[in-house]
């Protein structure tokens, strides 16, 4: 356990520098943008030279790096700055959406593995039967699916037609935050953008497990497992399955990057007031600082994604662990 | 005295590629006794892995046709649970790559208690333990108790294929198979484990199969020696009646390219030609006869049966008894430095 410790201390080290890197980035990236911090605040009758005095007193026209570094300092006292569309700070608005999407993602991350563990250990055990067909073939409409079209339907099928869901927010408005009430409308509304987010996100595990499963069912130390005399069902769950989900672990990082883009998508059709419709909306409306805010959590969720990962490869996989 | 513990009656088997069958196996009628080593060598693709692996039934997708026939079972046709409490206990098999025997994931005590596990699972886990380490033990790991708890990429090749022996050997088993047991395996090893499996044999009362390409290994373990060519068995013999009176051409053949140390050779003797491919082979007349275009045709049988020359020296086909090597072309000579 001690190399496990080595390991996973050694690899959150490694993350700071990635994430200064990425700061750096989404730093240049935000300057680069036409306009800065008081394009959208100020009334464009004022008279330039004001303005002019103003960017000079706020700093604006120092170095990058100098307002890189008072950028970075702000953030780790909690300040991303102001949103001029919403009049409040960023952190708090961040605060509140952060809360929707980290559940929304949660469920979507369950239900992706609730689906795609059982078909994918389906589809690579009895390859290339009528079952195994069937679930390859789902997972090429997924691919080909685009979700913000996919969702679309689910939402004109079930929540418009059948009206089985609720079509927008995230909370029936007027119920008391911490009652059952809450948290199961809480729930029902967010579970329909989930499950068109998970429909979706699932076909690339489905097809990484089965091609996982077929390629170490052919392994030799299989051969071994049935020579031992172990049955059918043990070789499959000792020594195919665990073998298997390995990079299924790796790939979890990636599923956290997926589902960024995918709460982009999905929280602007289901109008469900998360981070990802707050980032189409703040480009939208050219909220400065709520973009760099949320392009850099982004970032850092990913880089967290990753270490995750790893982490989780390193648990399960000796061979990584004693490097 | 001779007990027979296992015998093959006409076992075909045979796999499929596109829609039709074909035999990597075919026609083989063999009997492997109590206490005794029996070599299958012949070169790679002559089905000497695809027999070994019709008798421990781990082929998945092969037709088997015939008997297997070992203690009061035909494995050729037994069930999947049958099979199951056969194979580990009397049946165990030594694989040839150890770097790939082993499950990555799992440590060596446990590879091994499995094995044990699964044919008693009474036995307390203590006890399981111990005996995986009298096995480690045994088969010549200098650290039981070290490697008990260590992983197969923590160990060479050599040990590896130690733990795939401890593996095969657990339970005592009546057959032992050893596929190539050393191929894989760099010189210096090979006659280590060679040496080990020799040892273990001495206390073991196994029939043992051993399946090679190396007459070096036949002349030092075995006892009988089936040489196979394109899925038939061209002649068995006792290793010394084989060694000394090769008949078959093939076999003459196979034993002329071993380099020799003592004799001053210019050349290595090298078989024209290749194993044709499974769809390829000829299933009519001698299967060697194309790579002995020089013998007659008249030499050959039209349908080569297996012949008793002396009592247990059986050869297919007349044409050993016309067999000579070709004359050398002097001008296609090889010279090693020149």
């Amino acid at each position: 356990m001690n190399g496990m410790w080595k390991f996973t201390v050694r690899r959150i080290l490694i993350m700071i520098p990635q994430v200064v890197l990425l700061s750096i980035l989404v730093f240049i990236m935000a300057k680069m943008m036409p306009g800065d911090a008081l394009s959208g605040l100020m009334d464009p009758n004022l008279d330039p030279a004001t303005l002019e005095e103003l960017r000079e007193k706020l700093g604006l026209n120092d170095p990058w790096y100098t307002q890189y570094i008072h950028w970075i300092g702000d953030l780790f006292h909690g300040d991303m700055g102001e949103s001029f569309r919403y009049k409040m700070p960023v952190s708090e608005l961040i605060g509140q959406r952060m809360v929707n999407t980290f559940w929304l993602s949660l469920v979507t991350l369950i239900l992706i593995y609730l689906i795609s563990v059982p078909l994918g250990i389906i589809s690579g055990r009895y390859n290339d039967s009528l079952l195994d067909q069937a679930i390859t073939g789902y997972t090429y409409i997924g691919f080909a699916t685009p979700l913000f079209i996919f969702a679309l339907v689910l939402l004109w099928i079930f929540g418009f037609q059948f009206g089985w869901f609720p079509t927008g927010g995230s909370v029936t408005p007027g119920s008391t935050p911490g009652t059952l009430d809450y948290i199961s409308s809480k729930l029902y509304h967010l579970l329909l953008p989930a499950i068109s987010m998970a429909l979706i996100g699932t076909v690339g595990t489905v097809q990484y497990l089965r091609n996982e499963i077929i390629d170490t069912k052919q392994k030799d130390f299989i051969l071994t497992a049935r020579a031992k005399g172990a049955s059918e069902s043990r070789v499959y769950n000792r020594h195919v399955l665990r073998n298997s989900l390995l990079p299924i672990a790796a790939f979890f990082g990636y599923e956290i990057t997926g589902l960024i883009s995918g709460t982009v998508f999905v929280e602007s059709i289901y109008t469900y007031p998360g981070m990802g419709q707050l980032f189409l909306e703040s480009i939208t409306t050219r909220d400065y600082s709520v973009a760099t805010a949320l392009t850099l959590l982004f970032g850092i969720a990913a880089i967290l994604g990753t270490l995750i990962s790893d982490i989780i490869l390193s648990l399960v996989d000796p061979r990584i662990r004693i490097k | 005295m001779k007990q027979e513990l296992l015998q093959l009656k006409n076992l075909r088997t045979s796999f499929r590629i596109g829609d039709e069958y074909y035999a990597a196996v075919d026609d083989v009628s063999l009997t492997v006794n109590k206490n005794e080593v029996l070599a299958v060598v012949g070169e790679s693709g002559c089905g000497k892995s695809a027999l070994a692996f019709s008798v421990m039934g781990l082929h998945t997708r092969a037709k088997i046709e015939g008997n297997i026939l070992f203690k009061d079972h035909d494995l050729a046709h037994a069930s999947p649970g049958t099979m199951n409490r056969l194979r580990g206990k009397d049946l165990g098999m030594i694989f040839q790559d150890p770097l790939t025997a082993l499950n990555p994931l799992m440590i060596i005590g446990d590879q091994i208690g499995e094995v044990i596990y699964l044919h008693n699972k009474t036995l307390s886990q203590a006890n399981r333990k111990k005996k995986v380490l009298e096995l480690l033990d045994k088969v010549g790991i200098p650290r039981p108790e070290h490697t008990y708890n260590q992983y197969p990429h923590e160990l060479s090749g050599g040990m590896r294929q130690r733990v795939v022996i401890a593996i095969a050997i657990a339970n005592d088993p009546e057959l032992l198979i050893a596929d190539e047991p050393t191929t894989a395996l760099d010189a210096t090893i090979q006659s280590q484990i060679l040496d080990l499996i020799t040892r273990l044999k001495k206390d073991m009362h196994a029939g043992i199969i051993l399946i090679t390409h190396d007459l070096g290994v036949v002349a030092e373990m075995a006892d009988r020696v089936a040489v196979m060519y394109a899925g038939e068995i061209v002649e068995i013999a006792d290793v010394m009646t084989l060694f000394g009176r090769p008949l078959h051409p093939y076999t003459r053949s196979l034993l002329n390219s071993v380099p020799n140390a003592e004799k001053d050779q210019d050349e290595l003797h090298v078989i024209q030609g290749i194993v044709p491919s499974l769809k390829n082979l000829p299933r009519e007349g001698c299967r060697f006869k194309d790579r002995i275009p020089w013998l007659d045709e008249s030499a050959h049988e039209e349908n080569p049966q297996m012949h008793e020359v002396t009592p247990g020296h059986f050869v297919r086909c007349t044409c050993y008894k016309h067999f000579h090597f070709p004359k050398e072309r002097k001008e296609e000579k090889h010279h090693g430095i020149s």
